[in-house]
This record gives structure tokens, sequence and C-alpha cells, in this order.
């Protein structure tokens, strides 16, 4: 039986052998791969680029205590993307399954349509849930939009569900019961994670504070932006990186209130809006910052 | 020589529901080539569109052009200018005569094009042309667009390829088979193409899955569902059915959370037991040929019993908060930006169905109905709203027509669903739909086009169905006819219903309702009439004579009011008329309509409405707009459509 270590390490393998940068997870939370600036930021922009990597993806409302066999407050992705999409991309997906030891033969599997949107990104895409013997097991998504702006190369982004395929190749019924490797179970490594931060998410976060966090991130984030100089021959230094951790943190904050049930109706669609407002902005700086000041503006 | 044409465009995944419509605009859009053929065949799987023609020609027809040169009398260079143009000697030129004149004219031959470079000039075209709801880029910016990346191309005329590109995708005779049980790249010809297809584990028509299906089914009991039908076979290239089981002490959860699992979430048939109640079994389809060691079949199996665990969960989970102590957390759930919280609309439902005269089990229905929406059940099985709340309130112990009120209050869905199956129920789904459809109005969220993202549509159409169907007579107009935008929202929709759904003719339902459509029982009572009117052989030249009555009175600017002066009355004709309508005022028109026409009749034929005394023109004026009113009661008739 192969652990869940070896899972995941198979599934690198198979992506590095296809021409990706394997990366580490980002070190800001988040609440899908799709936000780490290496998705989120790389996306953008003519250059070509290839990537995998794990990343804990936190989702306070999905918390359940670490009771419910199949749903986690963060579990792990398995992200990939491949900019520009290549011509044979669901071959190399499909090869992605092999190397973790699905026989295809035996196995059946569907594309079904599930397209996907976050509007704090201003960001969609179309594409499938693909579906194995039932169980859903990765998103493939075809970006079209990130920060509201069209994409130049439309990348491919494949989505793994580490936990569920785990809990399929080891026939577990339960998440928890997952060999994380020989000695150890998924309960061993992760259960005081599930059970803490649903008790800090739903029960005792404090409101007030997570709102003044939520402003002192968002206004960092506007004050950096406010800053960017388009024409300014340095602006290859300019921090827009760390303004973009700056709406992760708000992101995660508002996920965190919602969960919390402080965000009421009126403020809910307020809120994104803000969140959006931050993300786009970061997004369309980032897409002239990578190209040079032109002779004429410099002057 | 006939030549048949094969076009197939490979594609990665389509969405099932979409298919059916590409196929048709594919259709429609070849038709519109103008490129002759006897016959056309569509057919499509997940991975493909193909269309096939029979009896193409090698080469159009030849055709001739008239080209017109100088006038007659243009000086002779001209003309023989003219005819160096056109490659021929001045006296091969004819003489065409034109309103203008006469002028020197040529007929040029324009030799036939060959069909195959026409179809490669034009299939590019019309293959992005193909209509999807959704489509997408992926070559780049600003490439082409399609419903997903178009990966192969196949385009033969004969024997021959059709040569053109598309999205880097140079047209060919290669096919491509099932993913993982056929192979990626068959040479096809037009003649063995299905078979080849066939050979590579793909079924390239949809009627052949859908009985493959229904056949490897038959042994089976399962719950008829003809639209997942239509999926699966949209779904796959090889569909193989697969029953599996799962543990039956799963059927103590109630049956609609069991069903909707398996159909909405897994898109499995549900089996019956001989008792017509749910066995422990499902049906799966799998896009493979067999599942011999039942990998598939247990896959399947442990994903459905995950997903009832679940549902397990959440259904004692969302037991330990009842469905009253949840009205106060929709403050927190959004009904719709501009118009609040699930709290304020059920505080305005709840007002509205007093207004509707509902009771206080009514009310209390209409208080609870939107709970449902904090419980985890229904934010997992988003489709089951209403018919959880309607289920926790039974367990909690709500009176039978409250429970059955908030599991109803949705319906009906569509035009083929039922309305709720009581009284209470109606009027709570009547009170839910009308203030969505005021609320959105007001806020300008009025629906446009396709466009209606709060499906104000079957909003409205529900509550004409529910009215009619449910036999209330509630004045629909006090409820959507202070907006004039609302009120002429619900005209359409009540014309849909009689027209489209009930079967009415177009000028009986216009008729009615100009005499009126705030009460829609007493507006299919007097359809019914005027369809059973339409019978007798005196009905249409009334119409037509009242039309005329109609006409008149517009163009004489004719005011109302006044009364008849009986001695203005001509004798004859008119005072015959007269007298009849005397006779017979206040009766059912059924009773007296072959009584009253050969009267009309004989007054238009007899007199002149346009006296030259505008006293008895006047008075003529009145006596037809007051026999207009007495029987328009029931319709307008002069909305009939008549071959008078």
């Amino acid at each position: 039986m192969q652990s869940f270590q070896e899972i995941v390490f198979k599934l690198k393998q198979h992506w590095a052998a296809q021409g990706c940068i394997v990366q580490e997870p980002y070190d800001v939370e988040v609440g899908a791969g799709t936000m780490c600036p290496e998705t989120f930021l790389r996306v953008l922009g003519p250059q070509p680029y290839r990537v995998a990597y794990v990343q804990p993806s936190r989702r306070p409302a999905d918390g359940r205590y670490g009771d419910n066999p199949n749903r986690l407050f963060k579990h792990s992705q398995l992200q990939v993307i491949l900019k520009p999409s290549p011509d044979d991309v669901i071959e190399q997906y499909l090869g992605s399954l092999e190397a973790i030891g699905i026989d295809l033969r035996k196995h059946d599997i569907k594309f079904e349509e599930d397209n996907w949107e976050a509007p704090t990104l201003g960001a969609w895409g179309v594409g499938w849930q693909v579906m194995l013997d039932g169980l859903e097991i990765t998103q493939f998504t075809y970006f079209q939009q990130c920060g509201g702006i069209d994409l130049e190369l439309v990348p491919a982004e494949l989505t793994y569900g580490l936990e569920r395929i785990a809990a399929f190749l080891q026939v577990r019924d339960s998440v928890y019961d997952i060999e994380w490797v020989k000695g150890f179970t998924y309960r061993d490594v992760r259960y005081r994670d599930e059970l803490q931060y649903s008790v800090y998410n739903f029960e005792m976060a404090d409101i007030p504070t997570l709102w003044r966090l939520f402003e002192l991130h968002e206004g960092e984030a506007a004050r950096l932006l406010k800053l960017y100089d388009p024409k300014s021959p340095e602006k290859h230094r300019f921090p827009l990186l760390p303004a973009y951790d700056q709406v992760l943190k708000c992101s995660n904050l508002f996920n965190t209130l919602d969960s919390r049930g402080a965000i009421s109706v009126t403020e809910r669609v307020g809120v994104i809006q803000r969140v959006r407002k931050i993300a786009v902005g970061v997004a369309q700086a980032w897409v002239d910052q990578q190209q040079p000041v032109s002779a004429e503006v410099a002057r | 020589m006939s030549l048949p044409l094969l076009v197939e465009i490979g594609t990665e995944e389509i969405p099932d529901w979409m298919i059916p419509g590409a196929l048709e605009s594919l259709h429609l859009l070849f038709e519109k080539t103008a490129i002759p053929h006897e016959t056309v065949r569509l057919d499509a799987t997940p991975r493909r569109l193909v269309l096939r023609a029979d009896g193409l020609v090698e080469r159009q027809a030849d055709t001739e052009e008239r080209v017109l040169g100088p006038a007659k009398s243009a000086p002779a260079p001209a003309v023989a200018g003219f005819a160096r143009k056109q490659g021929v000697r001045p006296e091969d030129l004819g003489i065409e005569s034109t309103p203008k004149g006469d002028y020197y004219c040529f007929l040029k031959k324009v030799a036939g094009r060959r069909t195959k470079d026409l179809l490669s000039e034009q299939l590019p075209g019309m293959i992005l042309q193909i209509y999807f709801p959704k489509s997408m880029y992926w070559t780049g910016k600003g490439g082409p667009r399609f419903i997903r990346p178009i990966r192969w191309l196949v385009a033969l005329l004969g024997d021959e390829v059709v040569p053109f590109e598309l999205a880097s995708v140079r047209s060919g005779a290669h096919t491509a088979g099932h993913r993982r049980l056929g192979t990626r790249k068959i040479l096809v010809t037009v003649a063995d193409y299905e078979q080849r297809l066939r050979d590579n584990y793909v079924i390239l028509s949809a009627e052949e899955r859908r009985n493959k299906i229904s056949r490897e089914l038959a042994a089976v009991r399962i719950k008829k569902d003809p639209a997942l039908l239509e999926t699966l076979v949209y779904i796959t290239e090889y569909p193989t059915p697969i029953t599996g089981s799962f543990d039956p002490q799963f059927l103590d959860l109630p049956e609609e959370v069991l069903v909707t699992v398996m159909r909405h979430h897994q898109k499995y048939f549900s089996v019956e037991a001989s008792d017509g109640k749910l066995a422990p079994q499902f049906v799966a389809v799998m896009n493979i040929d067999a599942d011999p060691e039942g990998f598939v079949r247990s896959g399947n199996e442990r994903v459905l019993r995950a997903r009832f665990n679940d549902a397990r969960f959440f259904w004692e989970t969302d037991q330990k908060k009842k469905l009253a102590d949840r009205k106060q957390d929709l403050a927190h759930v959004t009904f719709q930006a501009k118009l609040g919280s699930y709290l304020e609309k059920t505080e305005r439902t709840m007002k509205l169905v007093k207004e509707l005269g509902g009771n206080a089990q009514a009310v209390r229905a209409a208080e609870l109905a939107k709970c449902d929406l904090t419980t985890e059940l229904v934010k997992e099985f988003t489709e089951l709203q209403g018919v959880v709340g309607g289920l926790y309130a039974r367990v909690q112990g709500e009176p039978e027509l409250v429970w059955q009120a908030i599991y109803d209050h949705y319906k009906p869905e569509s035009m083929e669903d039922s309305i709720p199956r009581n009284l209470t129920g109606q009027i709570v789904a009547l009170a839910d739909k009308l203030d969505t459809l005021q609320g959105c109005f007001q806020a300008g969220l009025i629906p446009t086009g396709s466009r209606d993202p709060f499906a104000l549509r079957r909003a409205a159409q529900g509550v004409v169905k529910i009215l009619v169907e449910g036999h209330l007579e509630t004045p629909l107009l006090n409820f959507a006819g202070a907006d004039p935008q609302l009120k002429s929202f619900f005209e359409e929709r009540v014309k849909f219903y009689f027209k489209d759904i009930r079967g009415y003719k177009y000028d009986e339902v216009n008729a009615a309702m100009a005499a009126g459509w705030s009460n829609l029982v007493d507006l299919e009572a007097r359809l019914a009439r005027i369809q059973a009117l339409r019978a007798s052989a005196d009905f249409e030249p009334l119409a037509a004579s009242f039309k005329r009555i109609r006409n008149i009175l517009e163009q004489a600017q004719f005011a109302g009011g006044g009364s008849i002066d009986t001695t203005l009355l001509e004798p004859g004709p008119e005072q015959s008329l007269y007298e009849e309508y005397r006779r017979i005022a206040g009766q059912p028109i059924e009773n007296v309509i072959s009584r009253l026409r050969p009267k009309v009749d004989l007054f238009f034929d007899k007199i002149l409405v346009n006296a030259p005394d505008p006293r008895v023109r006047q008075n003529r004026l009145t006596l037809l707009s007051t026999i207009l009113q007495e029987f328009s009661t029931i319709a307008d008739f002069s909305e009939i459509v008549t071959n008078f």
C-alpha cells in the first residue's frame, strides 16, 4: 500500500518529469492553491510557466471539529499550472493517475462540466470535475480571466484533492484513517489542527479583533498600490508580492469572519468588493511591472 | 458523381446538456452554406460532433452572369473596349433592353466551383459559429472560441480530405477512439468511419447508446428518469450500467435525501423494491465496457456510503436546533443584495400570506419556510430546499398542513410540476413568489430577453398555475397591478399559460383578457365559454360585427354615456335590433347569440350609422355601444380573428 506521502511524492515526480518546477507550499494562509502567487500572479502576462506544489488550504467554514470523516478545515491540494496548456494536457493528467497506481483500464473516469469562479479574485475559468469511480478527485480548469484581466496564454490548472485520493487508494472510509506513513495515521498528524481551529473559528475568534486586522491589512495593500508608479524606471523593485500577501490575509480573515457568522448581509457584498479591489489592483500592477518602462515614458 | 461528406469535430469533453443544441445549430449552419446535398445526419458523443451528408456534387453547377456594357448609342471604340475586356469580339455582344434604354451586354459563363474548395473555405467559419451557451479560448488571447479545445478534425468529401486549419489543427482523415479503450489515431474513410469507431469503443449514435443502457438495465427495477438517462447518454462514449448496493440501514433516512444524493450528486438511478419503496441498490453507468474485477462497483459503493454518511451526519446535526430557532439566523443569509436578508423576506412573506387570506397555519408555514437554508443538509443539497424544511417540521411536530406547506412551497418548479398539495401550501407558495417578484421589480431587477437570473418568469408562471389550478379567486392585480412593468410581465405569463400550456387560441385569450384578467379562475371559465361558443355558426360573424362596431365607435370618437332615445329609432332593422336587445339583455350570450346575430347583420345591411341628422347618428352610436357593452362582459369579441 502506498502511504499518503508516497502518493504525494509520485505525483510531484510525475509533474517534474513533465517539466514543472516543484515548489513548496506558500507561507501565507490561503483558501485554495489558486490563490498562491505561483498561480494567481504567474498566470498573468506572456511568459510560459509550469509549476506544481502541495498547498494546505484553509476553509474555516468547512471545519467539523475532526468529527466528520470527509470534511476538513485544512485539506491538502496538489496544484499544477501548465501555462500555456499543452495539446495533450488530458493525457498528461491521466498519466499522473497511472503514476499513482490507478489502472485506467479497470476504472471509470469521467469529465463532468464544472466551471470555476472566484469573485474575490476577479478570476474564472471553464473545465470539469474529474470523477474516478464516482469520486471527484480533481478540478480541471482552463483559466480565462484572473484579476479581471483576460489571460494572454490560457493555462490549465489541475487541483487534486490529496486526502480523497489517498482514502480511495488506501480503501479508507475516513480521511483520519489514512496512513500518512507507516506507524502514523492522518489523525495522528492532523486531528489537533482540525479540532482547535474549529473551536477558534466557530467559537472563540474575537470578531472586533479580526475586523481590525482586516482593515490593517487592507490599508497596507491600498497604501502600497497607491505608491506603485508604472513610469518609474525602478518599478521592478516595487514590492507587489508583499502587497499581495496583504490581499491573502484579508481573504482569510474574511473567511474566518464569515464562518464566525460575523458578516451581515448588507456587509457581505461590500467586503467581497473590498478584497476584489485590492486583488485586481495587484494583478494590474503586476502585469504592468512585467513590461519594461519605455524610454519615452521614462523621460 | 454523388459524393458523401464526413465532418468530425474532435474536442475535449463537451458538457452533456449542450450537445443536442450544438447539433441543431451545426445542422442549421450547414443548411445555410447552400451546398446542395440529399441527406444530413448528425451525431455526437462527449468528444465529437459529427455531420454526415450524402449526395454532394464534385463541382457546383455552372452559372451565367449578365454583364452590362455601354449604351447602344455609345461610340464604337467604347463598345470595342467593353468587348475586349470580356474577351470577345464586338459582334458577339448582345443588346439588353432596360427601362433606361438599350445597352450592349455579354452573357458571361461562370464555371461552378469545386465543392471541396467551397467546403475548405466555409467549414472553419461554420464550426466556429456553432452555438454554445458558454465558450472559451485556449490558443491564446484573441484566439478562436469553442466550447472546449478542438483537438482533431476529420473532413472527408468522398475519398479526399477537405483541407483547412482551425486553431492550429489541420483537418485530415484520422479520428480518435475511446480515451482508454481505443486507439489514439485511427485512419478512417467515410464508409468505415462508424465501424472503426465502434471497434475502438465509441458508439457514435446517441440512440444506440440509450438502447444499450436500457437493454442492459432491463432486469433491474429502476425509478424511471428520462432526464438522467439523457445526461448519461451524452456523458459516455461506451456506456455500461452496473448495479451496486448500499447498507439497508440508510433506508432510515428520508427517501428524498437518498434519491437526491444518488441522482444529482452521483448520477445514479435509484432502484425500487417490488412494493415500490426504495431498494438498497443503485445503478451507475460507466464509460467503459466492463468491470470484471468489481473495482468500479466497489468504488462507487464507497463513494455513496461516504455521501450517505455525510447526509446522516447532517440530518442528525440539524436536529439539534429546531427550525423555529433558526429564524433569526436568516439575518445572515442573503436573499438578494438589494432586497436584504431572508429574515426580511420571511417577514414580508408572512404579511403577504395574511393579505392573501392565509390562516394562522399558513402564517406559521411562511415563518418557517426559509429556515432550512441554515441547515447543513440544505447547504450540502441545495436542490432539497423546502423539502428538507418540510421533513424537519414534520419530525419537530408541526401540524400536517404546516409541514406540507413548507415542503411544497417552491412548487411548481416547472410547468410540468404539480402545485402545492393543499391550500395552505398554495398560499405560502404564492406569497413567496409574489414577494420575490414585487421586490425584484421594485429594485429594477427585471428580466430582459434570455437573461432572467432570478428566475422571475418561472416564479410568475408558478403564481398563474397555482391560482388557476388551485381554483383561487384571489385578485392577482391587487398584488401585481400597481407596478405597470410587473403587470405587463404577468399579462404575458397569463397569456403564455392559457395559450401554450392550455391550448386556447391566441385570439380567444386576447378577447377574454380584454374583459379583465385579475381573477384567473373567472378568466378560465370565460375562456371555456368562448371556446364552446366558437363552435356556433353565429359566433364568428357576430364577432366580426362587434369588431365593426368597435371601429365605428372609435372613428366617431364616441365618448359613451347617454341613453337610447326610442323616438329616434327608425322602424325596421334599427327598431327591431333595439327590441331584440331589450328582450335578451341580461341573458348569457350562449342563449341569445342565434337571435342577436341576424338582427345585427340586418342592421348593418340596411342602416347607415353615419346619418345626416346628428341626433340620429348619436342615437345609433349609443345603441351600438350599449349592445357591445352588454355582450362584452365575458370577452371583447372584437379581438377574435375572423374570416369575415
